[in-house]
């Protein structure tokens, strides 16, 4: 009897390594991860030029821009409450619609709390939450209390695509096989890759709620997974000349970089003008960009842009 | 103003952002060199400041009083946007003996503009600095180079101006943007405390849309400045401030 009740717990044994094996196998891709340099193998989504858009009539531009309206889906957390606050007062004000979700409640701040501690579980219930209240709004755009992003230019990037199209934008990273949007610098969906998303959500088998692997995946690449399941890819964000719109970094950042690798043109070798997100910003720092991108300019420089995003009401830094 | 020890590290970002869109540029040293520096043989350190900047503006008025009709000094940590200056200065008769900057009020009657923040004389107030300490109504008396020249420009009745804007926000800042700019619950000390003439808010009505100079700013920061002046905006976005829209008739520049 003992004998044999040994050969079990070897059975046992090798059976729970194998399976260890396996499953690590599976949830643990070999990543190189590739950046910029790997471009050309991205999927790309470039913002018009403005040749593109004075191709467009006054109606069908007026169209447009009635469209292009932003439902910000926020992620935050009390223990970032500062930053949370700082996206309160400036970013945030310019989505058409933002909401804050939070991991656990505030009482110095209003947030839909999830009441979820999985990152990945809470991200779910917030995009299907904002889905179901999405109302007349087509497109999402996905960001963490770190992140500062600048609405206009996101909505000049899509302006002229269909949203009931699957998109899925933003710097657009590799791990392997997997093409995915980094939650850093902020995530795009129109409506069509929403929907897409929250339908796959109830198939436990391509898009389960907790991870089954040891290894979790991040949210992000998680994200990924499920929308490549529906049939939708991730794009990474440009403008007209190629230029990166989301950015992982600070502005500081990026101009101590390029100080390094473009000294002689240290501005026009960074970052594009039109830029969508940067992060890793304090919320000083943040402030400074509200001044900065809403603001301050040298006096005589005109824009003469196709369209007009008004200022936000009741808002005293833009 | 700068120093041979601070023209790699500082001065060569301030020749690649700012300084090439005035109409003339020099650069005052205690020594000259190829960068090119003028060499106005006073050494460097903050107790001969003063010094340096009454050689400095001695050595404009012998060679380059043609050269413009308004005279900025600034350092070698300071941001600045000539075009905002520019369009500040349209406003004033340049005929006239003015000195402008960030106002104090402590020490002289008409106050004096911070050194740090750049001030800006015009040439007949040039004149009459160079003329004070020629008959000697004008003197070294303190190494406080700002204080200093602001006492020399009262008693040679160069007018101190106002130039804040017409919401009262100041284009000329001592200190970087993020300091100023963070809105602050509660003040360490009220202003009229402060050497500040002028009541300042902390917080985004601290400057001006069409600011002119920030000052304390790192190297890495005069990009970031500049990237964020001339080239990063929100397209499309109607700006809240437009001091000419009363006013059709646009400045040209």
């Amino acid at each position: 009897m003992l004998s044999e009740g040994s050969s079990f717990m070897k059975g046992v044994f090798l059976g729970g390594l194998f399976c260890l094996v396996l499953s690590l196998l599976s949830s643990f891709s070999p990543s190189t991860e590739s950046g910029p340099e790997d471009l050309h193998h991205h999927h790309h989504v470039m913002a018009p030029s403005k040749d593109e858009l004075t191709r467009f009539s006054d109606s069908r531009m007026q169209e447009l821009i009635n469209q292009v309206r932003v439902s910000c889906i926020i992620m935050v957390q009390p223990k970032l409450i500062v930053y949370w606050a700082t996206a309160v007062d400036t970013w945030s004000k310019h989505c058409d619609k933002a909401v804050f979700y939070t991991s656990e409640p505030s009482k110095a701040l209003e947030a839909v709390d999830l009441n979820e501690k999985d990152d990945w579980a809470r991200l779910r219930k917030a995009l299907r939450h904002a889905y179901e209240t999405a109302g007349d709004l087509r497109w999402f755009f996905i960001a963490k209390a770190t992140t500062f992003a600048i609405i206009e230019n996101l909505k000049y990037l899509v302006l002229a695509k269909d949203p009931s199209q699957p998109f899925y934008l933003g710097s657009a990273m590799k791990s392997g096989e997997l093409e995915y949007v980094t939650y850093d610098s902020g995530i795009v969906l129109s409506y069509e890759a929403l929907k897409r998303l929250v339908n796959v959500f109830q198939d436990e088998d391509k898009c389960p709620e907790r991870g089954r692997a040891l290894w979790k995946l991040s949210e992000d690449k998680q994200l990924a997974v499920c929308l490549k399941y529906t049939g939708v890819f991730a794009e990474n964000g440009e403008d007209a000349h190629g230029k990166g719109l989301f950015n992982s970094n600070s502005v500081e950042t990026l101009i101590k970089d390029s100080m390094k690798d473009n000294p002689n043109n240290v501005v026009e070798g960074c970052c594009s003008d039109m830029a969508v997100t940067f992060n890793g910003m304090s919320p000083s720092q943040m402030q400074v960009m509200m001044f900065g991108v809403y603001r301050l300019r040298p006096y005589g420089h005109d824009h003469l842009d196709s369209l007009v995003f008004l200022p936000p009401e009741g808002s005293d830094n833009d | 103003m700068t120093a041979p020890m601070f023209l790699e590290s500082r001065t060569r970002h301030i020749r690649a952002t700012w300084a090439k869109r005035c109409d003339k540029t020099l650069y005052m040293s205690s020594v000259s060199s190829a960068f090119p520096t003028v060499g106005l043989n006073v050494s460097e350190g903050r107790e001969n400041l003063y010094w340096k900047t009454i050689e400095a503006f001695r050595y404009i008025h012998k060679h380059h009083m043609d050269d413009a009709d308004w005279f900025l000094k600034a350092d070698d940590d300071t941001f600045l946007v000539v075009e905002n200056l520019r369009y500040l200065l349209s406003k004033f008769d340049k005929e006239k003996p003015l000195y402008m900057g960030k106002r104090y009020s402590p020490f002289v009657n008409q106050g004096y503009m911070s050194g740090g923040a750049g001030y800006v004389i015009s040439k007949e107030a040039l004149r009459r600095f160079v003329k004070g300490f020629e008959t000697g109504e004008c003197t070294h008396f303190s190494s406080i180079e700002d204080m200093a020249l602001g006492k020399c420009m009262e008693t040679m009745k160069v007018e101190a101006a106002d130039t804040r804007d017409i919401k009262g926000r100041e284009r000329f800042n001592p200190y970087p943007p993020e300091l100023l700019m963070t809105r602050q619950l509660t003040r360490s000390r009220p202003w009229f405390l402060s050497y500040d003439t002028y009541e300042t808010q902390a917080g985004p009505n601290c400057c001006s849309d069409f600011v002119v100079s920030f000052h304390y700013i790192k190297p890495e920061q005069l990009y970031v400045l500049h990237y964020l002046t001339y080239h990063l905006r929100a397209y499309g976005y109607k700006y809240r401030f437009n001091p000419d829209e009363q006013n059709p008739k646009k400045l040209q520049i």
